[in-house]
């Protein structure tokens, strides 16, 4: 059966996190996590390790998340899930959902780990992994999953040499029933894939392009919109493997039936931290793209 | 009832008897064979518990605190390098005043690799804010898990049960396995303060500044400093609650022990030797031996190294000549822990008095070196005779 | 007065407003909306509130005419990047302690 898309309107105004948090100005990860929780709900446990969003939740003793939440240790997120998992299991509850949300650093590096351990036991949580490809917290050093080309803090002249780590192909590779690719600048598209991915069995694994104005270079005002750029150009996809199945959602989806991608070069020129990217470079990673999208257009024929 | 089983066995046996909800570990030499046998208890069904095969050692106490968190009595048990990769979340454990039990099977830690016994590994652990206790035998090791789950749920700081690799893990040895109804007696459901859960939400051990801070209610909360200090303060508390814990663990049992200290012929002792673990036990021989050549000498077992029982242990060597600190780990660089513990104890309450003893530290079987029970009387006769060197002497050594 | 008798000894918060304390006061420019732009505004019914769905700080309601929390807008500017009308505009603060002075 196929579930009704959310909108604006039907959204639910409850919220589960107050305002007045530490964020910085226009952070990406802010507006993923509020719509997060809203499809999350109220019965809900979260586990959180080292991150921006240890400080978006608020330091002792104020919390600016309306839900109970475990902080860890920045390896050991996805077995912390376990345990929660565990307790609930010998406590009888089956109605509480056990989410963690961890950073791209906590996840595609220190975290990898625990998260294949806990995949690999097929334990029923909802992994989060928000993506504003770096270690931002600690001042935007290089992660796994920072892109090709980026300037960080210690990749400082040249940009990041080595490509992105493809972390939700990895979780694909661990067979869960669900695996999404979402972005902040969609956030009824991840709305409605937590809905659809909470009575799947097992592990599931999201992945969250996540904007950030002080890590990627760039005005605060225009986060959204470099965010939905990502996808109009076919650089980031907004994607759901279920149950192995790949399906492109949303704008991606949309993107097949235009077959017509903006090109790459605006998304990057978007943001200073790719200003060392050459213009063969990015040709380079245009013909990348193209030959993407054109295997997506040859599987939908 | 009494059985014959493994140092091992006794461990999983006391622990089953504690009717622990979650259990993670991760395979190493020698702990292994614990948690097989909990696994066994779990998938027959003796035991109705959460069985976590994790990734990591890292992992296996992830899920302890986590599960503990949520309101379950959990354990796991390690040893070695598997204790050294868990650091970090020891640390956490502590820090966050969750009540877990796990058993440490002491080994030697690397590198080079060695899988034999020493004691380096739950030494290293030391300052970390756990209890320690070490058993000297299967009947301590299976006692002492029932204990420390008490202990544990009654300060809410997690407890170390050290037992000896192989010398006590994999060796056989008879012991009494109590009925589970005095057990039940003994220990109630564990009910924690605070358990995660929806209904009342809170967001725990997040950053915590240096400073106190008002909290959503206008109360003054702890700073990081205050959260600490009352660690420490609940530590040395715990001293007393380990006495309590003894007095209760007899009138169930019937089986009575000083909470802290184990004596053997130290009355009348002028000579003392003090250790940790199944060594003190091979030390009676050689005090035996001694008594016989009219040495008066006594060994004394530490059971419970931390918190550190500085006033019981004064105490009891008040008077003597000669303390002689036999070691199966040594802070490098320096002494073995216990026999820098010990003069520190011995100065705070002898110092000034004229009876002060003399220490002396003897580092013996590390990486599993065969300690021959002569060679420790010969020491320990050489030790009584004059004071042997102001360095820790390592005995067995082939150099 | 100290921490003594506080009622935990361990790192546990409960949930409030306001962890950053008032994050108003980070804005350099702040949202200004014009109804008479504004999609349910101008229809007097629920209707677009992409400003309402973006703002990252959770501060403007879902109201008809939406309004900003000025406590806590940061004044990232998202919200009026996102409108599809132009209905918002951003301030300089300057301005507005200027007015306040007066
Ligand atoms: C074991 C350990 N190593 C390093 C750190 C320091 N640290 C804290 S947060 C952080 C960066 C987190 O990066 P990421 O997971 O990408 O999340 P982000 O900050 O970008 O939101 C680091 C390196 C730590 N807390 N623990
Ligand atoms: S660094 Fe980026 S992700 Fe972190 S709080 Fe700031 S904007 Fe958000
Ligand atoms: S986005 Fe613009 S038009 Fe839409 S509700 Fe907000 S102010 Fe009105
Ligand atoms: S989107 Fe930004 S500027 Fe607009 S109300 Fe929210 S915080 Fe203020």
């Amino acid at each position: 059966m196929q579930q009704a898309k959310t909108t604006i309107l039907s959204l639910p105004t409850g919220e589960f996190v107050h305002p007045g948090t530490r964020a910085c100005t226009g952070c990406g990860l802010s507006i993923a996590y509020r719509v997060g929780l809203k499809a999350l709900g109220p019965d809900t446990m979260l586990i959180v390790p080292p991150s921006c969003l240890t400080v978006l939740q608020g330091l002792f003793p104020v919390a600016s998340t309306k839900l109970p939440c475990l902080n860890v240790t920045f390896a050991s997120t996805a077995a912390a899930a376990t345990g929660i998992l565990a307790t609930l299991k010998a406590q009888g509850n089956t109605h509480t959902t056990v989410a963690a949300w961890a950073g791209d650093g906590g996840t595609s590096d220190i975290g990898l780990q625990a998260l294949s351990g806990a995949a690999e036991r097929g334990d029923n949580f909802i992994y989060f992994c928000y993506d504003n490809e770096g270690y931002m917290n600690t001042g935007v050093q290089r992660s796994g999953t920072t892109p090709i080309g980026a300037i960080t803090a210690n990749t400082p002249f040249k940009g990041k040499l080595q490509q992105k780590k493809d972390v939700p192909a990895i979780m694909a590779a661990h067979h869960l029933s669900y695996v999404a690719a979402c972005s902040a600048a969609y956030p009824l598209d991840l709305y409605d894939k937590i809905l659809k991915c909470r009575d799947l069995p097992g592990t599931k694994y999201f992945h969250i392009h996540i904007p950030c104005p002080p890590g990627w270079g760039y005005d605060p005002r225009y986060g959204i919109k470099i965010g939905r750029l990502a996808v109009e150009t076919g650089y980031y996809d907004l994607y759901e493997v279920v149950n192995g199945e790949f399906r492109l959602t949303a704008a991606s989806e949309k993107l097949v039936e235009k077959r017509k991608l903006v090109p790459v070069r605006e998304y990057f020129r978007s943001q200073s931290r790719f200003k060392v990217l050459t213009e063969e470079q990015i040709a380079d990673i245009q013909k990348q793209i193209d030959d993407k999208w054109e295997g997506y257009y040859k599987k939908s024929d | 009832m009494h059985i014959i089983e493994d140092g091992n066995a006794a461990a999983a046996l006391g622990v089953r008897l504690c009717r622990p909800q979650v259990i993670a570990a991760y395979p190493i030499t020698p702990q292994t064979p614990v948690t097989e046998k909990l696994s066994e208890y779990v998938e027959e069904g003796s035991l109705s518990a959460q069985y976590i095969p994790v990734e990591s050692e890292h992992s296996a106490l992830a899920v302890c605190i986590a599960a503990s968190s949520a309101g379950a009595r959990v354990f796991t048990a390690t040893s070695a390098n598997g204790l050294l990769y868990m650091h970090e979340q020891v640390q956490w454990a502590a820090g966050a005043r969750l009540p877990i039990v796990m058993c440490v099977v002491n080994r030697a830690v690397g590198a080079p690799w060695n899988i034999w016994n020493d004691q380096q590994d739950s030494i290293s652990q030391r300052d970390t804010g756990w209890i320690q206790m070490y058993c000297a035998d299967h009947q301590q090791i299976l006692d002492t898990v029932i204990k420390a789950y008490w202990l544990a749920e009654k300060v809410s700081i997690p407890i170390m049960v050290c037992y000896d690799g192989y010398i006590l893990s994999h060796t056989f040895m008879p012991f009494d396995l109590p009925e589970a109804g005095k057990v039940d007696a003994f220990l109630p459901p564990f009910q924690p303060d605070y358990a995660l859960n929806p209904r009342e939400p809170a967001n725990l051990n997040t950053v915590t500044l240096p400073d106190v801070r008002v909290d959503v209610h206008g109360e003054l909360a702890h700073g990081y400093m205050e959260i600490r200090y009352l660690l420490q303060e609940d530590l040395r508390l715990a001293l007393a609650a380990a006495a309590e814990m003894e007095r209760r663990f007899a009138g169930v049992f019937g089986r009575t022990a000083d909470p802290y200290l184990e004596p053997y012929r130290c009355d009348d002792a002028d000579f003392v030797a003090v250790g940790l673990g199944s060594l003190t036990y091979q030390l009676r021989v050689s005090v035996d031996a001694l008594r016989a050549e009219g040495i008066r000498v006594g060994v004394m077992g530490v059971r419970f190294y931390r918190p550190f029982p500085d006033e019981a242990i004064a105490n009891a060597l008040k008077g003597k000549k000669s303390v002689i600190v036999f070691e199966k780990a040594l802070s490098y660089g320096y002494e073995g822990a216990l026999a820098s513990d010990l003069k520190s104890a011995l100065y705070e309450y002898l110092g000034g008095t004229g009876s002060l003893p003399t220490v002396q530290n003897f580092i013996a079987g590390i990486g599993g070196r065969e300690i021959h029970t002569q060679e420790l009387t010969d020491t320990l006769r050489a030790a009584t005779q004059a004071r042997v060197s102001k360095e820790p002497v390592w005995i067995g050594l082939k150099l | 007065m100290g921490t003594r008798h506080y009622r935990r000894k361990t790192s546990h918060s409960e949930h409030g407003p306001g962890d950053g304390g008032r994050t108003g006061s980070w804005r350099v420019e702040r949202p200004v909306f014009d109804r008479n732009l504004c999609i349910p505004c101008k229809r007097n019914k629920e209707a677009c509130f992409i400003c309402w769905l973006f703002c990252p700080e959770i501060v403007i309601s879902r109201t008809i005419p939406p309004t900003v929390d000025l406590e806590y807008c940061k004044g990232c500017g998202i919200c009026a990047e996102e409108c599809p009308t132009k209905a918002i505009t951003m301030v300089d603060e300057a301005k507005f302690a200027e007015e306040d002075k007066e």
